[in-house]
Formats: C-alpha cells, structure tokens, sequence
C-alpha cells in the first residue's frame, strides 16, 4: 500500500507546487489588484486579467538588449521560478507529509528554505546585471542593498521559532519545518507570545520587501528608474519573472503561518492565508515608497534590534 | 558598492518616461545613488503658439492660448485677454471680473488638487493619487456646469467673460467647495500627519531663499522657500483686491513646504471663491470692444504654477502683431538644476516633478540641422533683432 500511496502523492504533491501554486499566485495578483482598485475607487480589473497577461506576454516577441550576456539574461528568470518551485515542495511537502512520517523531510530544510527564497532576488540581480542597461543596474545594486537589509531581520525572526522549538525538542527537530509544525499541533501555534508577534511583524514587513511591494518596490520604483530591474525584459522571460513573483505571493504568506501560526492541517489557515494577503495589500495602499537608505536603515537599525529582543525573549521562555 | 560609487553614470529621465507623461528629458549625473549633476533638455513639442498668434483676430487669440497648456487653461486666456485689454485701455464689468476670479481660482484648486495626486504617484502612494483626482472630479462637475466643459472652458474674451453664472449655479458651486474643502482638509491632515510621507519629502530638494531669487522662480514653488511674491496681491487685477484672502509663505524650500503651500492654498482659493460668491454684482458679463488702437499691452496673472506674462502689440487692426509668452514652468524648472544636486535618484525624481511642471508651457525653439544645434542663443537674440528692425521698418 505504501509505495502506490507515496507515489500518488508525489503526484499530487508535484501538480500543486508546479501548476496549483502560480495559479492560486495569478489569482491572488488579482485578488491584490482588485482590493487596491476598491481602496483607490477605481473599478479593478476581471478575475482573469492576470492570466490574459501572463498569456500574451507568453505568446509576445521576447527583446534580448544588443549589450546584454545572452544566456545569463534568458536563464535568470528561470532561477527565481526554481527557486520559488523548490520553496512550494518544501513548505507543503513539510506540512502535508510530517504526520504521515515525522522523518520525511530532513534536518536543517528551514535553512534551504531560506536560500531558496533568495534566490528570487538573485535572479533579479543576475537578469538586470546581464541586461546591460544602466536604469537596470541602479535597480540591481537596489535590491542587492535591500536584500542585504532585508535578510537580517528575516533571519533573526525565523531563529525565535527555532529557538522555542529547540528549547522542548531539541535542535535536531527545530531545524525542520516538519519539527516546527509538529510542535505547534502539540502545543498550539508559536505567535501566541510576545516573541512570537515580534517574529510575525518581522516577516511581515520582510515579506512586503520580498514582495517587491511599497513601501519596498525601490528596485523597481517605476517612476524613478522605470521598473528598474525588470526593464530590459519583455516576452516569456517577463512573463516567468510575474510568475516567481505571484509564486511568492503565495508562499511567503504561508511559510509565516508554517512558522508560527499553526502550520496548514486545518481550514482556518485559509481564513489565516487570507488575512495575511489582505493585511499586505492594504500595507501596500496605505504607504509611499521609501528611499532604499531609509529602507535599510529601517531593517537594520530598527527591525533588527526588535529582532534580537524578540530573540532574548524566546531564548528566557515568553 | 566602493568601487560602483566612484562610476558615473548617466540615468536618463525623458524623452518618454513613466515619471511624467510629457517629453522632456533630464540626464541625471548619477555616483551611486547620489546624483552629481543635471541637464535639462527640453524643446520635444514646440507648437509655435507665439507664431500662431499674430495670423488670428484678437477674439480667436484666447482659443489658441488656451491650448498652450492643458491644466492652466484658463491663465494663459486670462493674461492674453488682460493684455489686449490693457492694449485697448478699457476695462470689462464688475460682474465679468467676479466670474474671472470665481473660474480662475476654481482651476486653482482643481490644478493643485491634480498635483497632489501626482505627487503621491511619484512617491508610490497611489492611493493619495486617485483619491486626490476623486476630489477633483467636484470641481471638473462645477466646470462642466457653467461652462459645458470640463477643461478648456474659453471663459474669456476680450472685454469681458463667455459664460453667466447663473443663480441656480450658485448653491451647487458653494455644496461642491464644501465638500471639496472638508474632504481636502482630510488629505491634508492625512498627507502631513503621515510619517512615512514626511520622511520622504522633508528635507528633500531644498531651494533656499537666494537660490529662488537668483533662478526668479515663481509661484508656490517661490512661495515656499520664502519669496512673498503673488501677482493677484502685487498687481491686483479681476475682483483680488476685492475679497479678503491671504498669501501663503513658507520659508523651508523642500518638497514638503512645496506641497504644504499648494494644500493651503486650495482653502485660499476656497476662501476667495465664497468672496466673490457673496459680493458677486450683477450687471453685463461683457462689452462691446470697436477697436484696438494700435499700442502694446501687458497682461500678467498668477496661475496655478506661478506668474503667466503675456504681451501684445497692436498696429490698430484686428490682429495682434506680436504676442509674447512667457509661462511659469520655464522659470521654475531651470532651478531643478541647483534643487537636485546631492539627493539621490529617488529623492530628484520627486524634486523634478515638486515645481509642478507644465512642459507644453515651456517650449522654446531649439532648430537642429544635421544633428548640430543650428542657432545658438547668440544667433537667435541677433535673429530677433532684425526681426524687431523689420517691424520697425514697418511701422514706420
């Protein structure tokens, strides 16, 4: 019974992180798109619209820039779409499998997680570093000093889950998603304490940054370096680079509620998955742009400290 | 980053850029972030209005005027219509005058309504931006009532005014400056009390005092760093000097004063529109105008950006045979040169836009052959010279 049932389940689990993830992400671009149209008094667009964009830019003639490094400029997006990909295995395999067979996933994935999340940003760095275009290269060296900002608080807030975790079960199950995620059923979700709102606040605004979404859209302020990063890019690259995006739109809410907010076995994490969304969106409307020097001083000066504090906090039991 | 901050790069905004939907083109000299140094290049859509002119009769000159700029359309109309009057030596009617200040002022709000909005668009913040054009749209519908447009309303004519406000339009005009004034009074104290919007414009763009006055920049860009100039105060023309109201002054000369000088304008124009309204006289909105002696006039009126001038010379037919312009913007944008040097590249998009600038008011002839400037400023001033000795010869 057992190798018929992992096998389907690979299955399934395959077709949810490669076609079910970018559609629930396309459908939440709108979900966004049509929320920030309520707010503004516009109309918004139909449920369809990112999809009918997302096909015509598949089907658009793709612009390589004459000074552009060729293969890097095309292979880049793909990066962030296997990174995104690697991600959705993760954090669903993870949740999903845990029960079933507490040694599915292995010790330090959270760690993987967290590099594969970087790769999105990378490949932003490396498409708009290869595209040869100096709006470009402004965006990149942007969202390089956002990365670097963002990263440490991002860190720190995922190390306090960890450190609760650790604290019962050892290091070897804090290190696993599978281990946060079992403890939280055990024991009830991990933002139910100080440190544990600290740590989801935290990710909260990383996941703005990570999002590219103001406060954070600095490298691809539109009206200063128009769309900064992505400029050179037209045609299916572009178009792999919406999906990345709408992938993480769909996965950063939640691995926050892997982390801490009781993992994703029952229907109220949809209700939770929601709420996230919504509260991101309405950060995105409610806020102007920041200049990326006020952007890392914000992560490093004061998300930070927060961060560490939070992190004395789980480390003395709140 | 050691190694990149040394590199200067040129980041290019314009011909076509997302920032503004007009042509104009800025080369940011970029280190960095830090911008190093401007150039301004401007001169895309030259129209020729200044050619125009003289080949239309003094009542089609308001209409072509008009069009020299979308959002101010009533200024320039305004000044040259001032200008054949001051030519004519008449005076229009009370009444006329009240109906100039009450449309005048009310493209006022509307343009720094409009403004608002863009400059939260440039910050990012689109919902300042939609929620400021959603507050203009009340005043658009004022328009639209008294004048059967929303722009471009030809509410001038030489001797007085096209359109009536009629008694009817009164309470409507008074419910919409209402609403439009508890709703900007909202976004006001949105806009200022916002934290985030306070770190991105304070301090950002600075244009002191003697950099205003050595750029002769006019208008609220003036206005904020300290320079107290208004034509409507300084040069009372229309119904000005008729109804109380005050000149907003601050003395910072960042983008935030910038933007606190157009907001608390909009409650002076409020103001001055409800004075208008009260003492509005009755009486003819026109006079019949015989003839145009020949002469020259000058017209200058104050409009949303700053000083519009306007001059025109009469031979004593129903032609102008010189109509001089000179618009707001071109004063004002010229000073970006000193007001974004040190700032990043975030903080000058924004500097560029603060002046309200209004590139179809500034184009000027720039005449290229073989990609080579043709005509340096020299030639042209010596192109005008003989220009002016064939008029002369002329007149004689």
């Amino acid at each position: 019974m057992s190798t018929w049932f992992s096998g389907w389940r690979l299955v399934v689990g395959f077709l949810v992180t490669v076609i079910g993830v970018p559609i629930v992400g396309l459908v939440l671009t709108w979900v966004d798109r049509f929320v920030s149209a309520r707010v503004q008094w516009r109309k918004g667009p139909p449920f369809y619209q990112p999809f009918a964009d997302i096909l015509k830019l598949l089907l658009k003639q793709t612009i390589v820039p004459r000074g552009a490094a060729r293969t890097t400029f095309l292979f880049a997006p793909v990066v962030g779409i296997a990174g995104m990909t690697l991600v959705a295995m993760l954090i669903i395999y993870s949740n999903f499998n845990t029960v079933v067979n507490q040694q599915s996933s292995f010790i330090g994935d959270i760690i993987v997680l967290l590099y594969c999340f970087a790769l999105v940003p990378i490949s932003f760095i490396i498409g708009a570093s290869a595209s040869g275009n100096p709006v470009a290269a402004v965006g990149a060296s942007r969202e390089m000093t956002l990365y670097l900002g963002y990263e440490l608080p991002f860190v720190l807030a995922i190390l306090i889950p960890v450190v609760k975790v650790a604290q019962q079960w050892g290091v070897a199950s804090a290190l696993r998603i599978g281990g946060l995620v079992a403890y939280q059923q055990q024991f009830g979700p991990l933002l139910y304490s100080i440190s544990g709102v600290i740590a989801a606040v935290i990710v909260l605004f990383t996941i703005q940054a990570k999002l590219g979404y103001v406060p954070f859209d600095i490298p691809e302020a539109e009206q200063e370096i128009m769309s900064g990063v992505i400029v050179e890019y037209s045609g299916a690259p572009l178009a792999l680079f919406r999906i990345a995006r709408a992938m993480a739109f769909v996965l950063l809410p939640l691995f926050l509620i892997t982390l801490l907010w009781g993992g994703l076995r029952d229907w109220w994490a949809l209700l939770k998955f929601l709420l996230i969304v919504v509260l991101i969106v309405l950060m995105k409307n409610t806020n102007p742009r920041l200049t990326i020097h006020q952007a890392l001083r914000f992560f490093w000066f004061i998300l930070a400290p927060i961060g560490i504090i939070g992190l004395v906090l789980a480390f003395i039991g709140l | 980053m050691s190694d990149e901050t040394k590199v200067r790069r040129i980041v290019p905004i314009g011909p076509y850029h997302p920032l503004q939907e007009e042509p104009e083109f800025f080369k940011l000299v970029v280190e960095g972030e830090t911008v190093v140094d401007l150039e301004i290049n401007l001169g895309y859509n030259h129209r020729g209005h200044e050619f125009i002119s003289p080949e239309l009769t003094y009542d089609q000159v308001p209409f072509l005027v008009e069009r020299i700029c979308g959002i101010c359309s009533n200024s320039h109309p305004l000044a040259a219509v001032l200008a054949i009057e001051d030519c004519a030596g008449i005076k229009p009617p009370p009444r006329a005058n009240f109906i100039r200040t009450i449309i005048h002022e009310l493209e006022r709000i509307h343009s720094h309504l409009l403004w608002v909005g863009l400059a939260g668009h440039f910050i990012g913040y689109n919902t300042v931006w939609m929620w400021a054009w959603r507050y203009r749209e009340h005043i658009l519908q004022v328009f639209e009532m008294i004048t059967g447009n929303r722009n471009h309303y030809a509410a001038n004519k030489p001797g007085g005014v096209r359109w009536d406000i009629k008694p009817e339009h009164v309470p409507e005009i008074r419910a919409a400056l209402d609403l439009v004034e508890k709703k900007t009074m909202m976004l006001t104290k949105a806009v200022l009390d916002d934290p985030v919007i306070r770190a991105r414009l304070e301090g950002v763009g600075i244009l002191t005092k003697e950099q205003a006055i050595a750029w002769s920049v006019v208008g609220p860009t003036a206005r904020a760093s300290g320079v107290d100039i208004d034509v409507r105060r300084d040069d009372p023309h229309c119904a000005y000097d008729q109804v109380p109201w005050n000149v907003i002054v601050l003395s910072e000369g960042d983008v935030f004063a910038k933007a606190k000088v157009r907001l608390l304008e909009i409650f002076e124009s409020i103001k001055i529109i409800r004075g208008c309204l009260d003492k509005l006289p009755d009486g003819p909105i026109d006079m019949r105008i015989d003839e145009i002696p020949s002469g020259e006039g000058i017209g200058r009126t104050e409009a949303p950006r700053g000083e519009v001038f306007h001059y025109i010379r009469s031979d004593g037919t129903n032609r102008p045979i010189r109509h001089k312009i000179r618009a707001p913007s071109y004063m004002n944008i010229a000073s970006n040169v000193v007001a974004v040097r040190g700032g990043s590249i975030a903080d000058a998009a924004l500097t560029l836009a603060a002046v309200d600038p209004c590139y179809c008011c500034t184009e000027r002839m720039a005449a290229f052959e073989d990609g080579m400037l043709k005509y340096t400023g020299k030639d042209l001033l010596r192109l005008s010279w003989e220009k002016t000795e064939k008029i002369r010869e002329r007149l004689k």
